[in-house]
Parts: C-alpha cells; structure tokens; sequence
C-alpha cells in the first residue's frame, strides 16, 4: 500500500470519526460533572478516560473509587460492565485483515466502543487499521478533553447548573435504553426488572452489605443470564 | 486508604484485555447462542442498573430527580435522541430547583 493511500485512509478515519468524538465530548463532560462530585481530581478524570474510553465502565468506577472499594471489586466491575466489547472485538476479527499483525491487532484493540465498532464494520471487508487509528485520533482526545472539562466546570458553574448537569449522563443512558424497550418488550421487561432490583439493592438492609460495583456485577451477571436463557437471540448481525 | 492511579491502571488494564483478547487470540465469530444472547443483554441491564434509582438522587434532591427522570423517560420514548433527552431532563431539574 502506497504512503498516499495510508494517509487518505486515515484521514478518511479522522473525517468519520469526528461526529462521534463531538457526541463523546457532551456524554464526557457529564461524566466529569459526575466524577467531579466524587472528587476525582481533572488529571485524574483525563487519564481514566485516556486509558478507558467507556462511559459505563468509568462512571461505575467512580462511584467504586468513591465507596473505597477493594482493586479487586474494580476489576471484576470493570470486566462485567465491559464485556460487551469482548463481542464486538470477536465479531470484528472477520472484518479484519487476516494478515494483520499482532501489535497492530492490538493497537485497534485500544479504543473499541459501540460507535467505534458500528463505524469500523460499516466499511468494506477487510476494514483498514488506518482508517481505524484515524476513528481513534478523532474520538481520544476529544472524550478525554471532554472529562476533564466537566471536572474543571464543575466547580467554576453556580451549584444549581451542577446539580442540574448531574443527571446529563443518567438521562443519556435512558436514552440509549429506552428507544430499543419501546421496541422490543423484551428489552422493556429486562429494563424494568433492572432497574426495580438495583432498588432493592439500595434498601439499607441490603447496601450496608453490597456496594454499588459489586451490585453491578450481581445483577448484570444473574439478570443477563436469565434473559439469554428465557429469550435467546437468534437472528445475526445487528444484535452487537 | 486506596491510590486513585491504582484504581485507574486495574481498569484500565482489565478494560483493554477485554477489548483486545479475541482481537488477538479469536479465528471466527462467537457461535455459542447463550454467550451472544447474554452479551446482547447485558449493556441494557448495566445501563439500567446504574441509572435508577442513582438518576433521582445525583441532584441532591429526590423530587427534582424524579421529575427529571419522568421527564427522561417521556421525551426519550417520544424521540431518543441522545442530546434531547438530556438537555430536557437537566432543564427539567434545574427549574425544579427553583420552583421547590
């Protein structure tokens, strides 16, 4: 492949991958509002987001940091709520050169998200990793950025914008949630079972005993699992 | 007493194994229905999990976090665009502030 070609591809990764890192950058800075409330100071917020790039995963985290949670909670936290990208990262490894080596396997590995993946495999088989590395030069910083501003305005902004910000990153979760549910009753089920069990788990009876990144893992595990069993997925393709 | 780095360099390191490990180690596609029907599940459940009841107590106050939450859900059963629901649920919160 020509030099020219690898720069048009990257750029072309670049160019895609701008729209997405101007949505990370909103659904960011509400993180940084949220960890900014726990305390996580700015440099902090910008390596996690540097080194994490997901938004479930980080705000769980926060709240585990928060609590005074074990490393071990972190991990097992971090490996449930993330383990969606360990299917897309499966289904990705089609869409890829064969050939590709492993550090630059490894290298696309880095920054797999939803929009990430959803942009990768819309391209013509085997995608590019440098249009991969273009999507990743695009979306990093900019969520990274974004993570670290929301720490840094969270405490320059009057209390009731920050109090008002704080649920920016919950109502986004609705909003990933909630189209599929109106959808799909399966979905509506799963969200209401969820959602009425992490209640529960907050009754005093209960939390005094399980923290919120252990009951994370408690019922994404138990509750998934159910699903799978009760109502498993057939078709292909657009599931991931 | 924990470093906030360690935190950080734990989930970072489990966070990457996750997205790299098939990358690396996978030949073909997961076939196994269970393992993809509980993938296909669980954003939805941790989604949901994480965001109630923590949406109605993040404000500070529980009824300006219910109304919010109200009117998350509606708006984002009406349009689930992602920068209109929450632009209306922080709005919804903040004049909740002022009004009680």
């Amino acid at each position: 492949m020509y030099v020219s070609e690898k720069r048009h591809l990257f750029q072309r990764g670049m160019k895609n991958g701008l729209p997405i890192g101007i949505g990370y950058f909103a659904v960011s800075f509400s993180l940084g509002i949220i960890m900014r409330n726990s305390g996580i100071s700015p440099l902090e917020g910008l390596l996690m987001s540097l080194l994490n790039n997901t938004s479930a995963g980080e705000a769980a985290a926060v709240s585990i940091i928060a609590s005074g949670g074990s490393y071990i909670e972190m991990a097992i936290n971090q490996a449930v709520i993330n383990i969606r990208y360990f299917l897309m990262s499966a289904a990705l490894t089609v869409h890829i050169s064969s050939n590709l080596s492993i550090p630059r396997r490894a290298l696309i590995g880095f920054d797999i998200t939803d929009e990430i993946f959803a942009s990768l495999i819309s391209q013509k088989k085997p995608v590019s990793e440098y249009f991969a590395w273009g999507l990743a030069v695009s979306t990093i910083p900019m969520w990274a950025a974004g993570t670290m501003l929301g720490i840094i305005f969270g405490d320059i902004l009057s209390v009731s914008i920050v109090n008002a910000l704080s649920v920016a990153l919950y109502a986004m979760f609705i909003a990933v949630v909630i189209p599929p549910a109106k959808k799909d009753w399966k979905i509506l089920a799963i969200v209401i079972v969820s959602m009425l069990s992490s209640f529960v788990f907050t009754l005093p009876f209960l939390s005094s005993h399980i923290s919120d990144g252990v009951k994370i893992i408690i019922l994404t595990l138990v509750i998934s699992a159910l699903a799978a069993v009760i109502w498993p997925v057939k078709e292909e393709g657009e599931d991931a | 007493m924990h470093n906030t780095y360690i935190y950080i360099l734990v989930m970072a390191v489990v966070t990457y194994l996750v997205r790299v490990i098939p990358l690396i180690f996978f030949k073909n596609e997961i076939k196994s229905v269970f393992i993809k029907s509980f993938l296909h599940y669980v954003p939805y459940v941790t989604l949901s999990v994480m965001t109630f009841p923590a949406i109605i107590t993040a404000s500070g106050n529980s009824l300006w976090g219910i109304i919010g939450f109200s009117v998350a859900i509606i708006v984002s059963l009406i349009k689930g665009s992602l920068p209109l629901v929450a632009s209306c649920c922080c709005l919804a919160v903040y004049i909740s502030s002022l009004i009680f």
